[in-house]
Order: C-alpha cells, then structure tokens, then sequence
C-alpha cells in the first residue's frame, strides 16, 4: 500500500471532460475485468439458488437434528470472508493440499494440478468459495418464503392426486417467486461487487485473469494512484449497481409498506 | 444428503482448525484426515511474533463502536419512521436502503479523501464513520421492522398516563423490543468485524488494522506462513461463530425480516 504517497488531487486538477470515460471503454483490462465480474455473478448465484432451493426445501421438513444442521449452514455465513477465501486457498494449494490429494486418490485425476496457474481452473476455487459461504443465506431467504406457505394448499393438492413433482411445480414455485427474487437480486448486487473474495483467494491472477471491476477500480485508486481514472471505473460500478438497486427497491419497498403492519 | 451436505459445509472449517495445529513442515506433506501430531506453535508465533492481539482489539474497538452508535442512534431514528407520520416518510425508507446497497468501492475514493482532509486516515474514528454508511441503513431498516411488530396502544396508554414519547419510547417500547435491539446489534457486530475494504483502504499499518486485514496481509514475499494464517482464521472466526451459534434462531428471523446485507 502506498497510500502515503497520494498527492492531493483537489488541488490541481484540470477537468477532462468524458476522457476518462472513454478511456475505460477502450481499456481491455476495464473490459476483462467487467467480463469476469458477469461470469462470476452469472455463475455463482445460480449455483447458489439451485443449492439454497434445494437446501430450503430440506430444512422446511421437520426432522430430527434440524437446528444442528441450521447452525451448520450458518458459520460459513458468519465467517469473515477473507478468512473463507484464504481457506479455500490453502485447500487448493500445493501438488499436494487437500483437494489434489482427493481427486487424485478417487481416481478423478491422474495427478495433481497447479489451479492457480490458468484462469480457467483458478475460477474453480473462487466459485466454491462464494457458493459455500452465501448458500446458507439464499437457503434462509428462500426458507422463510416456504414457511409463509399456506399447509393446506398442500392438501388440497394431495387430495386432488397431484404428485410431488406437480406439488413445487404449481404450488411451491409460483408462491416462493417473491422470496426467489429477493434472493437473486441480492446476490446479483452483491456478487457485482465482489473484491474481498477474490483479493484474498486469487489476488486477481494469475495475471488479471480472475480480476473483477471492484478489485480494478481498488487497483486504480490505492496501488497506481490514477484518483481520476480510478473514480470514473467507480462511478460506472456505482451506475450498474444502482440499476440493480432500483430493482430491488421497487419490489422490497412495496413488499415493506404493503404487506406488514 | 442432507448429513453430506452439512459435512462438506463444516469441513473447510474442520480442515482449517486441523491445520492450524499442525507442524508447518507438515502442512502440505501429504493430507490425513486426522490429526497425527499437533502443536501450539502457530498460535503461540502468533500472539509473540505477529502481535495479533493488536488488530484483534482494533476490530473489537472499531466494531463495538460502530454497533453501540448504530443501535442507539439508529433505534431512535427507526422509531419515528415506524410510529410518526411525516411527508417524505417512503422516500426516506427507500433512500435509506439505497445508501445501504451502495457499492462499497463506489465510495473509496470520495472517503478517502475527505477523511484525509480531516486527518482521520489510520484512526479509529476513520474506520468507525465509514463504517456508519452500511451499518448504520442496515440498523434502522432491521429495527423499523421490529417496532412496526410492536402494538401502538402500548405506548399511547403510557402517554395517557401523562408521559412524554420519549419517556414512552425509553420505558416501554425499548424493554419490549430488546430481543430485536440485540439481534440488529449482532448482525451488524458481525457486519463490522467482517468488514474488509474500508479497513484496508483507510488504514496504513499495523497499529490500526482490523483483523481482516492483517489476515489477508499475512503472505510474506517468497513464502504464505500457512500455518499461523490459519491460526488467525481460527481466532477471527471464533467470536463471530460464537456469536451466530448462540442466537441462530434470532439471528435467521433477523436475516430474513430485514434482508438488507447479504
């Protein structure tokens, strides 16, 4: 860090008009680290809400044990995601570290591979790492909208010789679609922002292959002190967000104001 | 399945505890699932060499304030959006949880340069305000919840009685709502312990790193001292797992009513 070498750029600093935008535009490294942002969002919050539907509907059956296993979910979530990603490094890590060792020993492997040479296997690390860490959350959320379910609906589908397959496909489903969007939108907004995750797993490597855009702008800013490049690629992290945001707010507030007391 | 499934959710920790009590040299000398010698070495580096107890009291500083100043400030700001009716009330909620979902990064660089002009750059007050900025939405969106729970007739008994609203507020409505008050207070604990960006972009050293930070910064140039990071995650993981397991089912009703952080 050299955050002691920043001049102060309110100053001196001739306005550029759009430049810095434009730069952006034309910059790879902006363009790349937008690319992987989508993937990682696109990929890690499907994968999480197929698990936490899934999870959801198990933890909604009663079932002895049922509060361990709730709190086991529970820890990844509360665990400083720092601390997830550099467990999920050291897991990874090594010809020899747990992972190589498992796939080569079941025979998946015929022997051990660097993950965090390559891009493409670098990702793998860095998916499950979100995935086991927010699942637990996107299963809460989605638990919360199942128990809002009303049992008799349930009934009257039994006794009108609905199977269990027709049972989520026309009761489950359609009523947990607010608590389904909740859930995607939120992990859309919050995977968009990735930095912490992948700060402390890949670094952003090898190269920038696995760099997202809050990791770049941070970058920008803090370690190549480009303050005015740095807040324009801040301020387009702001606006696609933001967007999200509306989204979000439009349903979350309606739900807040209509349906509560 | 579901047992699978909870053993492979509990196994990272597991593998990450088993770790931290081995022998650095064994660390990647070819895995056993059980623990075969185990030392306290990591640990001990870490408290003598590391002085991690420094960024751990860093973090309790700057998350207990952080949470004590949301939760008083913020119970009675979420009080009058639950119970008054003014003009702008909706607008104000929405904007609330808009600055709550504002990207982090987003804000870095204006931050950064006014908490320089205000020479709190590496100060605890540095950390706490930024701080503010998520905790602060998340506290009065969580605890307007709360209250809205609560029955009007409750306190407008007491102000018959001759008392002030705030007095009602203080004698009534705050007992009532305590299981709620220390819900938000331990979500948004964890928030702040957990924290990272602000932490790393606004401090300069060690003497004010939360433990995050100092985790994350752990990786020497030529080598990761694998052993004594994991020593680390275990510690910084310890209260916030503490915590959740104590109050799991406070902490699941808080997490979905409020839904504000992911």
């Amino acid at each position: 860090m050299h955050l002691h070498d920043l001049r102060m750029p309110w100053l001196g600093r001739p306005f550029v008009g759009l430049s810095n935008y434009l730069e952006a535009v034309g910059d790879p490294r902006f363009r790349g680290a937008l690319w992987h942002t989508l993937f990682f969002a696109a990929t890690s919050v499907s994968l999480e809400l197929l698990i936490g539907l899934w999870l959801a509907l198990a933890l909604n059956q009663a079932f002895r044990g049922r509060g361990l296993v709730r709190a086991a979910v529970l820890v990844p979530w509360a665990i400083p995601t720092v601390v997830s990603a550099l467990l999920w490094r050291f897991m990874f890590e090594g010809q020899t570290g747990i992972v190589n060792a498992a796939l080569v020993d079941i025979g998946l492997m015929r022997e051990p591979i660097v993950w965090f040479i390559q891009p493409g296997t670098a990702w793998v690390p860095v998916i499950l790492a979100d995935v086991w860490k927010t699942t637990p959350f996107v299963a809460l959320l989605l638990l919360a909208g199942l128990q809002n379910i009303d049992a008799s609906l349930y009934e009257a589908a039994r006794i009108d010789g609905a199977s269990a397959w027709r049972q989520f496909r026309h009761v489950t489903l359609p009523l947990l679609k607010p608590a389904i969007l909740v859930a995607l939108i939120f992990r859309t907004l919050d995977a968009f922002r990735v930095f912490d995750l992948i700060y402390a797993l890949t670094g952003g490597g090898p190269g920038t292959s696995t760099e997202p855009i809050a990791l770049y702008t941070f970058n920008a800013l803090l370690q190549n002190l480009q303050f005015g490049y740095g807040s324009a690629l801040s301020v387009i992290v702001f606006v696609v967000t933001f967007g999200l945001a509306m989204i979000y707010i439009r349903f979350l507030g309606a739900e807040l104001m209509g349906s509560r007391r | 399945m579901l047992a699978l499934l909870v053993l492979g959710s509990a196994f990272p920790l597991y593998w990450a505890i088993l770790a931290s009590f081995t022998p650095e040299a064994r660390l990647f000398g070819g895995p056993s699932l059980l623990p075969s010698e185990l030392v306290l070495d990591h640990y001990r580096a870490l408290f003598t060499q590391r002085n991690f107890w420094i960024p751990i009291r860093n973090s309790l500083i700057v998350a207990g304030t952080t949470t004590a100043f949301c939760v008083a400030v913020g119970a009675l700001c979420a009080y009058a959006l639950a119970r008054l009716q003014f003009r702008g009330k909706f607008a104000l909620l929405g904007f609330i949880l808009a600055v709550g979902m504002f990207p982090q990064i987003s804000v870095v660089s204006p931050l950064y340069m006014l908490l320089r002009s205000l020479g709190l750059i590496n100060t605890y007050p540095g950390l706490v305000l930024p701080y503010l900025t998520f905790a602060m939405p998340l506290t009065v969106w969580l605890l307007v919840g709360f209250f809205r729970q609560l029955p009007a007739e409750l306190e407008e008994a007491a102000m018959v009685d001759g008392a002030s609203r705030l007095r009602a507020f203080g004698e009534v409505i705050v007992p009532l709502a305590l299981p709620g008050l220390a819900t938000t207070a331990i979500l948004t604990f964890v928030y702040s312990w957990n924290e990272f960006l602000f932490a790393l972009s606004f401090t300069l050293g060690p003497e004010r790193q939360t433990v995050p930070v100092a985790i994350a910064l752990f990786r020497g140039m030529y080598q990761v001292p694998w052993g004594q990071i994991l020593a680390a995650a275990v510690v910084a993981t310890l209260p916030v797992t503490l915590l959740v397991l104590a109050f799991q089912r406070r902490i699941v009703q808080g997490l979905t009513a409020g839904a504000v952080k992911g």
